[in-house]
């Protein structure tokens, strides 16, 4: 019961501020409510006991990603943006789209549910730390895409700092 | 009546902690600001604030009275609720990084799986808070400031993470409580085992606050007060609130990683039990000089506080006491754990703030380009080699059987020899910048 109480509060709130996110006129404000939709997400994770996930989430997202977006939204001037039109007129045509492709996902779904087995759900008191695993797991069974994908950054960040400076 | 208890209880314990936390952190915030003017004061061969209670003792309650009666001015053209909300985001991150950490074995609100990482994470976020209330104030002074503290933070906090990484590494765990307790395990706190890394989290935390010699975001000679120069009243004590709390959080931090949390001093050796004394000697001291100072206060109600002050510290101390002398076994005894530990956190993340407000005094301020160089061109590949050389001593250790005697000195040695390489090459560096400078 608490459980689902806190899953709608979170959920909710997810959905409402990433709608306000593509509302808003002003920058900054779409930028506040990115925040905390990735809040409500990472509420979302602790509520279903994947705590490495939920810190990660705040950190990286919220404390790491976002904090760089607005420090360069701070630097754009904002006059013009306030007074440009964010909408054409053809929203109706918009929704309609988006209500077909919805309607189509759920019937797609709904069709298909045989062929998608959800599986068991864990039991909940039956749950390991899950910091330890997830990294027993990176670094036994995932060790080659996980260093592949660090390679890949490292490289990206080269990358970025050779363009960004002027002579090397 | 038993079930009812024994279903309240979980929820009980930590809402009690978490008001406690709520309340008594603004009066301790109101109390580190007069401990920082008193050594500011000390330091500067001044007396520091007199006049309100015997030696200023009431001042912090006569300035939040005076915060709270102050004119609320808003800027016609902030951004006005962006404007109101942003101390408040300050605050909220710094007190619910506290819910994390263990005072104590007793004083916990919740031992979480991630637990450091939350009281990390959770803290960096209070950024949003300086950076918005920067940005909305719509001045020129306070955008400045925002820019410079999201710059500082983020680079920063880099070099805070490898840090805390290296101590990680050696106990094994997130949870604050285990890493206090492989620390009893060890036999030696962290800081010994790893010098290096307190060393980098120091500096990253002086900076990750804001604080002097890194002051740059609120640097009064050239942007009047940064990112608050709009604020005024309650909302800019919100402000001070959140910064002394995020000091606090991150002297936690540290007394918990690398300062051996709420352990005595030789907590494992029967020999030093005697320490065991210090905590009520040292209150008992304290309660003699105040009631030595009680004749030379002026006034006669000074007087009156002053020895009052003295009785309760006392009373401090026969509390602190009891469990000593109680019959080993009984109820009495057996809360010396929550006691004791309680006061020796506290007095390590007291001895913590003394050392940052120590460094804020003796040293000038960094400019810009020397913090940046600082922290990307020196810390940071610094505390990658610390987490090297500590993964380096764990293998020594481990793996091949050498002592700790001789793992952890060893890679603290090279780990030092790196740091020489990096300071010199550094020096090299900003000697041909002065140069360049010159011809340009």
């Amino acid at each position: 019961m608490l459980d689902q109480i806190v899953f709608y509060f979170f959920a909710t709130l997810a959905v409402i501020s990433a709608v306000l996110v593509v509302t808003r006129r002003n920058v900054v404000q779409s930028a506040i409510f990115l925040i905390t939709a990735l809040l409500a997400t990472a509420g979302i994770f602790l509520q279903l006991h994947a705590e490495f996930l939920f810190i990660v989430q705040v950190i990286l997202y919220a404390g790491g990603i976002m904090v760089l977006f607005v420090f360069v939204i701070m630097l754009i001037n904002m006059d013009v943006s306030l007074h440009q039109v964010q909408f054409n007129r053809q929203w109706w045509l918009g929704l309609l789209l988006a209500l077909v492709l919805g309607a189509q996902l759920k019937v797609a779904i709904a069709m298909g549910r045989a062929g998608l087995p959800l599986g068991e759900p864990a039991p909940a008191t039956a749950l390991e730390p899950s910091t330890q695993l997830v990294g027993r797991v990176l670094f036994s069974e995932y060790m080659l895409p996980f260093e592949i994908a660090s390679i890949l950054l490292l490289v990206a960040m080269i990358g970025a700092v050779v363009m960004a400076k002027k002579k090397v | 009546m038993n079930g009812l208890i024994e279903f309240v209880k979980p929820i009980l314990v930590p809402l009690i902690c978490a008001v406690v936390i709520v309340a008594v952190l603004p009066l301790v915030a109101g109390y580190i600001v007069l401990m920082e003017r008193k050594v500011m004061a000390d330091m500067q061969a001044r007396l520091g604030p007199m006049r309100v209670g015997p030696h200023g003792l009431l001042q912090p309650i006569a300035d939040a009275v005076k915060l709270l009666l102050k004119e609320d001015i808003i800027p016609d053209e902030a951004d006005k609720g962006i404007f109101w909300i942003a101390p408040l985001i300050s605050v909220t991150a710094g007190m619910l990084a506290m819910s994390a950490l263990a005072i104590g074995p007793w004083f916990q609100i919740a031992d979480l799986n991630v637990g450091l990482l939350f009281v990390v994470g959770i803290g960096a976020l209070g950024i949003f808070g300086i950076v918005l209330g920067g940005w909305s104030s719509n001045s020129h002074y306070s955008l400045l400031g925002a820019l410079r503290s999201a710059a500082q933070l983020v680079s920063y906090e880099t070099a805070a993470g490898m840090a805390i990484v290296g101590a990680l590494l050696l106990a094994g765990t997130l949870s604050t409580r285990e890493i206090i307790e492989a620390q009893g395990d060890y036999g030696v706190w962290f800081v010994f085992a790893a010098p290096v890394g307190f060393f980098i989290y120091v500096v990253a935390s002086i900076a990750e606050t804001n604080r002097a010699p890194f002051d740059l975001p609120e640097a009064e000679s050239e942007l009047v007060a940064g990112y608050m120069t709009e604020y005024s009243g309650f909302r800019w004590a919100l402000y001070f609130l959140a910064e002394y709390t995020n000091m606090v959080v991150v002297a936690s931090i540290a007394t918990t990683l690398f300062l051996g949390g709420w352990l005595r001093p030789f907590a494992g050796t029967r020999a030093f039990d005697f320490l065991d004394f210090i905590p009520s000697l040292l209150m008992l001291g304290v309660a003699g000089y105040c009631f030595y100072r009680v004749p030379k206060q002026p006034v006669k109600i000074q007087q009156t506080v002053l020895a009052a002050v003295g009785v309760l510290l006392i009373l401090v101390a026969g509390i602190l006491a009891a469990p000593l002398v109680a019959p080993a076994g009984s109820m009495v005894a057996s809360a010396k754990a929550g006691l004791h530990g309680a006061f020796w956190f506290l007095l390590k993340v007291g001895l913590y703030l003394y050392l940052f407000m120590w460094l804020r005094f003796t040293f000038p301020r960094y400019r810009f380009d020397q913090l940046m160089r600082l922290g990307w061109q020196f810390l940071i590949p610094l505390s990658i080699v610390n987490v090297m050389g500590i993964g380096l001593a764990l293998v020594l250790h481990r793996q091949l059987g050498w002592s700790h005697w001789t793992a952890f000195p060893l890679t603290t040695v090279l780990t030092l020899a790196v740091a020489g390489v990096l300071a010199s090459a550094g020096e090299k560096k900003e000697k041909e910048h002065a140069i360049m400078g010159e011809e340009a």
